[in-house]
């Protein structure tokens, strides 16, 4: 039977969990508690007098009704979002898969839209979306649409969640491609005897053995949209036309920089921890029961 | 059930490699034919052509009485047992065996009666029947396998060394077990194996492939007693055949090893190879210690590996550099640094070309 090795005490162990312990603490645990504090509190505009308020800012965030139409337009926001960066992904994984000839090139091709900053990526769509600039713009209009997502909120949705999916689209086919060459070829080829056509195999085969990846990536997707979209909300509609994009996380940014409810803002930030510790929660519990093979 | 046939059958990949050099052969209505030869040699690739999971690039390929080079591998009419089994993760034991034949779109009560029968067969219970490939044993997800082959009910079987994953005792067990089905079913199949074991058990005939090319085809029994080449003569039986470099003399009556005492040739010499460098063979079987024989030449031992059932000794000719194993049968008290007088009966001697390799 082998034991553990045990050593006498070392701070060796601990000088080496200690630059990840700092980093934590200072960039989550510090700012999260503050996040805390100044939820409970309400502060004058000009930060000459802080009052102690209980859950006050929570009551009046709950009965916000904008409050509530950015959480509606979050959902929205997201599940779009997730669902065409998923869906597209999906295709060209199942796509590249097949591809024998420079696939090499084709996947670095396909990846590069990650590496570009979500700013940088909301500022290139805006570019072809510019009601009176963009090429995209000049074309629909040609074909007789007037586009113009500064005053259409659908159209400003569609034009966020499009840059956002984008950008998204790159990581998720990564995840799909290596999900897809994981699933051995003796499966393909059992299911082409068995007389199951690429489309029949896809259905019935590839993607109930991809479910683990899929799960694994919504959740990604999810928690992407939620938080960290905020730059291509900012570079393209900074939350207009009238809140039409106002998502949960640039409404923290908006109100507290802009508004200078600071108690308020910490609050809607409280919320947003919550429910990521919750998706991460889910995440956890479930990958590990995946579906294995 | 149908014949199979492959006409002048050739492979080579886009980068211009040869992997099959042309290969016939007819396999009758429910034979059973081994494939056999060392990793890389085609023999998969070669059933993957069958299969239609290859393409082919020369030749032609019927099966029944159609060509089905150009067929799709599910209009074959065969079904394939891998190597890994390659069974749906994600579905039950029963809808493994169902899924081929509800793509066939066949009514649900046909497809229960095939799958039940085929269990059946098997032995495989209804609790068994609703669990998922990962709850089986290796046996059991073998067996599986083979019922999605059977339910089809195809004319031709193809196995990818079905058995290699699986443990040594099993093996011989599922051996057995497919031996007895195909026998049962009457099926012709295509067996590929790197195992000589399994394939002297298994097969009618056997196909012997080096490198893409046929070395040999014919019953186990003739591989043994009669190889073509060299390469066959060392693949084929267990512990390997004895090769050493001799020369036959100018009568062409006997051979001798290196400088070592001359062995008598059967069957009134080899008049026409008189005077010749050959190699020859020997197959440990054929060995046997003898004392006091006239023609009996002298073995040196160097290591002894008792079995039980044989006692292998493995030594030498005299100065003879080749090493020789014998198998003796039973147990045996034979020391390192013996000298045993060893004898070979003249029907048993192999004589190759040391070019061709080819037999004499």
């Amino acid at each position: 039977m082998l034991k553990n090795v045990h050593f006498g005490p070392s701070v060796l162990p601990f000088l080496l969990v200690l630059p990840q312990i700092a980093v934590t603490l200072v960039f989550f645990i510090w700012p999260a508690s503050q996040a805390l504090y100044q939820s409970v509190l309400l502060e004058d505009a000009f930060g000459l007098k802080t009052e102690f308020v209980w859950f006050r800012n929570f009551e009046e965030l709950f009965s916000d009704p904008h409050y509530w139409s950015s959480f509606e337009i979050t959902v929205v926001f997201s599940f779009l979002v997730a669902f065409l960066a998923m869906s597209f992904a999906l295709v060209l994984a199942l796509l590249a898969d097949r591809v024998i000839k420079g696939s090499g090139t084709y996947r670095t091709l396909l990846i590069w839209p990650y590496a570009v900053a979500p700013v940088t990526a909301g500022a290139l769509w805006v570019f072809m979306f510019n009601p009176t600039l963009g090429i995209v713009a000049y074309a629909l209009s040609a074909l007789g649409y007037e586009w113009n997502h500064q005053l259409n909120g659908g159209e400003a949705m569609a034009l966020v969640v499009m840059a956002s999916a984008w950008k998204q689209v790159a990581y998720n086919f990564l995840f799909f491609l290596a999900g897809l060459q994981s699933i051995p070829k003796s499966l393909i080829e059992a299911a082409a005897i068995d007389g199951a056509g690429p489309g029949r195999r896809t259905i019935d085969i590839i993607l109930p053995l991809l479910s683990p990846t899929t799960f694994f990536l919504l959740v990604i997707n999810i928690v992407f949209a939620f938080f960290e979209t905020f730059g291509v909300i900012h570079a393209v509609t900074a939350g207009g036309p009238a809140g039409a994009t106002n998502i949960l996380v640039y409404k923290v940014f908006n109100d507290g920089f802009v508004g200078l409810d600071l108690g308020g803002s910490a609050a809607q930030s409280v919320i947003l921890m919550i429910i990521v510790i919750g998706l991460t929660v889910v995440q956890f519990k479930y990958i590990e029961k995946k579906v294995s093979y | 059930m149908a014949r199979v046939v492959l006409e002048g059958l050739r492979k080579t990949y886009p980068n211009g490699f040869q992997a099959i050099h042309g290969v016939d052969v007819e396999i009758e209505e429910g034979e059973f034919l081994v494939l056999v030869g060392p990793s890389g040699c085609g023999k998969s690739t070669l059933l993957r052509m069958i299969a239609g999971l290859e393409s082919i690039t020369e030749g032609q390929l019927s099966i029944g009485d159609r060509v089905v080079n150009n067929l799709e591998p599910s209009e074959r009419n065969i079904a394939m047992v891998f190597q890994n089994y390659a069974l749906y993760p994600h579905m039950s034991v029963y809808k493994n065996m169902a899924y081929g034949l509800k793509i066939m779109g066949l009514p649900k009560a046909e497809i229960e009666e095939r799958v039940r029968k085929a269990a059946a067969i098997l032995e495989l219970t209804d609790e068994q029947l609703t669990r998922k490939p990962r709850q089986l044993s290796g046996g059991q997800r073998q067996r599986v396998a083979m019922g999605r082959a059977i339910v089809r009910e195809p004319s031709v079987f193809l196995f990818d060394e079905p058995l290699s994953n699986l443990d040594a005792k099993l093996r011989v067990q599922m051996r057995l077990e497919i031996k007895t089905l195909q026998a049962n079913l009457g099926i012709t199949s295509i067996y590929v194996t790197h195992d000589q074991v399994e394939a002297m058990t298994l097969g009618h005939r056997l196909m012997v492939l080096n490198a893409g090319n046929v070395e040999q085809l014919g019953t186990p029994i003739e591989l043994y007693q009669r190889p073509a080449s060299l390469f066959v003569a060392g693949f084929i039986g267990s512990p390997a055949m004895n090769f050493a470099d001799a020369r036959i003399d100018a009568a062409g009556k006997n051979i001798t090893i290196s400088g070592q005492a001359a062995l008598p040739l059967g069957d009134g010499g080899m008049l026409e190879h008189g005077g010749r460098d050959v190699i020859l063979g020997i197959r440990p079987e054929h060995l046997e210690l003898v004392a006091d024989a006239p023609d009996a030449v002298p073995m040196t031992v160097s290591v002894v590996e008792q079995l039980g059932a044989d006692t292998l000794v493995h030594g030498h000719f005299g100065e003879s550099k080749s090493n020789l194993t014998v198998r003796l049968d039973g147990i045996r008290h034979i020391k390192r640094g013996e000298t045993l007088p060893i004898r070979v009966t003249p029907d048993h001697l192999h004589v190759f070309d040391p070019k061709t390799e080819k037999r004499l």
